[in-house]
């Protein structure tokens, strides 16, 4: 397979198939999965595409087994993904919780409907929670990472598997029905041979008589030695949050509001945000590319360049906006907007709030 | 050409699953990509696709695109009632909306109208399967939707459908080019 592939020229497809033929071009030969929509369609691409080139693609009998298998792919060094719905992603709690203890990389995808059990199937935001609060039990984080477009499938599933790898951690795209189901022009991220890919010399892969045996596991029966693994995870959880938040901001050097929002509901309050604009609004966008990290120091910039409200406008009964609140710190005040069920808000409902806000401010409340 | 470039269509597409509004759609969408533009594509899914409309909204843009749902279309074809009755009070001042008046019998009476909204109601399945051309009245619509609002150029809207229709269809893309152009001679 060729290495270095230019980019290639823009091609319209679904947000779904994107996810997949981006973490094939990201060097993923490893697919397991369980049909749920709205992210069927990433599984039904990776059942074409994967043995194509070399791939193995497993409809497993439940989310269950499909992310343990993720963990014993990840455990002997491949790149290697799963993808789901919520109440799917509940079920793979379990095993991420255990990637996460082991110390293996992989990529889950979790294209929301709303909640919460079955729910519905129409786009949500309601895992928010889940995903950033960790997506198990236990004492960890993951790198959650939100697309808002359809080039962004592309291009952060492709950076959630380096993270993977050079963390040793699981790590999430959290996208939703809207992103997952619409198609947009993209321009796919160049095929990587997996071979090419940094060495991992703690995979399970075959000592071959010249090395000791390597281990994964999850289990420590040693408080002590236990405690020294979360220390060190955490310590490399501090690196990730330096170095790796990320957002989009549009409008906000002179914004006094700013209005908070990824994924789904960043495009709604994208065309509001213009909107409140061209009547004279001093707003602007804040559009969270990483969850986890929350973009903290993006915050503090806004606030620096004087922003006095915020606005956290989600599809759901208001998850993100206690992070918004966290990072604000009291130094701004932080108010909440947003449908849930499955139910999008519209531009002109967006609008409304942003004017109301603007003249609270006006009338000094 | 020297028609006048529309700088941002915002179309919903409506009807039966099956009348291949979604396909419309494509069509239309891809026109944008050919263009350079900004483009998005956004059907209804699950249980809305089977019964009542089964819809798709295309912005063509040239600033990037905020909701890919389009709650104020600048222009609608519905091809059956429930598609009228659903989108058709929602088009903007000024817009344009095709109606397929084989199913939707009553067009857009009795739907209080934006002001300046230009009603194109015609019989596309009929005509469709008179002209031996069946299952691609949604074509027709998309033509005569064109000549209206001359949303590309023609050589783009030509490209655009040829792209559309896979490979392993090659015997569809004749039909289909009749069927554009049958919709494109409605204006005259």
């Amino acid at each position: 397979m060729a290495d270095n592939t230019q980019a290639q020229e823009r091609v319209l497809m679904k947000g779904n198939e994107v996810l997949a033929e981006a973490a094939m071009r990201a060097g993923c030969r490893f697919f397991f999965g369980y049909p749920i929509t709205p992210q069927t369609e990433l599984a039904a691409y990776m059942a074409k595409k994967l043995p194509l080139i070399g791939g193995t693609f497993l409809q497993a009998e439940s989310e269950i087994a499909a992310i343990n298998m993720v963990y014993g792919a990840a455990a002997a060094g491949a790149r290697v993904m799963t993808s789901s719905s919520s109440p799917g992603v509940s079920l793979k709690g379990e095993g991420v919780s255990y990637m996460a203890g082991a110390d293996v990389p992989g990529v889950i995808v979790n294209v929301e409907r709303g909640g919460p059990g079955l729910g519905g199937i129409q786009p949500s935001q309601s895992d928010y929670f889940q995903a950033t609060r960790a997506l198990g039990h236990g004492d960890f984080y993951m790198p959650v990472l939100a697309p808002s477009t359809v080039q962004e499938m592309a291009d952060l599933i492709y950076l959630a598997f380096d993270l993977a790898d050079e963390y040793r951690t699981p790590a999430m795209i959290l996208a939703d029905g809207m992103i997952g189901q619409m198609m947009e022009p993209v321009t796919l991220p160049p095929e990587r041979d997996p071979k090419t890919l940094p060495a991992k010399p703690w995979a399970t892969s075959g000592h071959k008589g010249e090395r000791a045996h390597n281990v994964v596991n999850s289990l420590y029966l040693s408080p002590e030695k236990l405690e020294q693994t979360n220390f060190e995870r955490f310590e490399r959880y501090a690196e990730i949050k330096e170095k790796h938040q990320r957002q989009e901001l549009m409008f906000c050097d002179d914004a006094e509001i700013v209005v908070v929002a990824f994924g789904a509901a960043s495009r709604i309050a994208r065309t509001a945000v213009r909107d409140a604009r061209a009547k004279g609004i001093k707003v602007g966008l804040l559009r969270p590319i990483t969850l986890w990290p929350f973009p903290t120091k993006a915050i503090d910039q806004v606030i620096a360049n004087g922003a006095k409200r915020f606005l956290s406008v989600e599809l759901n009964m208001g998850q993100m906006v206690e992070d918004v609140r966290l990072a604000a710190n009291g130094r701004a005040e932080v108010s909440f907007y947003g449908r849930t069920g499955g139910v999008l808000p519209t531009p002109e409902e967006v609008l409304v709030q942003i004017e109301k806000l603007a003249e609270d401010m006006e009338r000094g409340e | 050409m020297a028609e006048e470039f529309n700088h941002e269509l915002l179309c919903v597409l409506s009807g039966f699953g099956g009348q291949g509004l979604l396909f419309a759609g494509k069509v239309l969408a891809n026109t944008g990509l050919i263009d350079g533009r900004h483009v998005s594509w956004m059907p209804s899914y699950g249980p809305e696709m089977r019964g009542g409309t089964a819809n798709c909204s295309v912005s063509l843009s040239d600033d990037a695109i905020g909701s890919p749902f389009i709650t104020r279309p600048t222009a609608l074809i519905a091809m059956n009632q429930p598609s009228v009755e659903k989108f058709a009070a929602s088009v903007q001042a000024g817009g344009t909306i095709v109606i397929d008046t084989t199913l939707a019998m009553d067009g857009a009476a009795g739907v209080q109208l934006a002001d300046d909204v230009k009603v194109i109601a015609f019989k596309a399945t009929e005509m469709a399967e008179a002209a031996g051309l069946k299952g691609l009245a949604n074509i027709i619509c998309l033509g005569r939707l064109w000549a209206e609002t001359h949303f590309c150029t023609r050589e783009v809207l030509d490209a655009a459908l040829a792209k559309c229709v896979p490979a392993k269809k090659q015997h569809l893309l004749e039909p289909n080019r009749k069927a554009l152009q049958m919709g494109i001679d409605l204006a005259q």
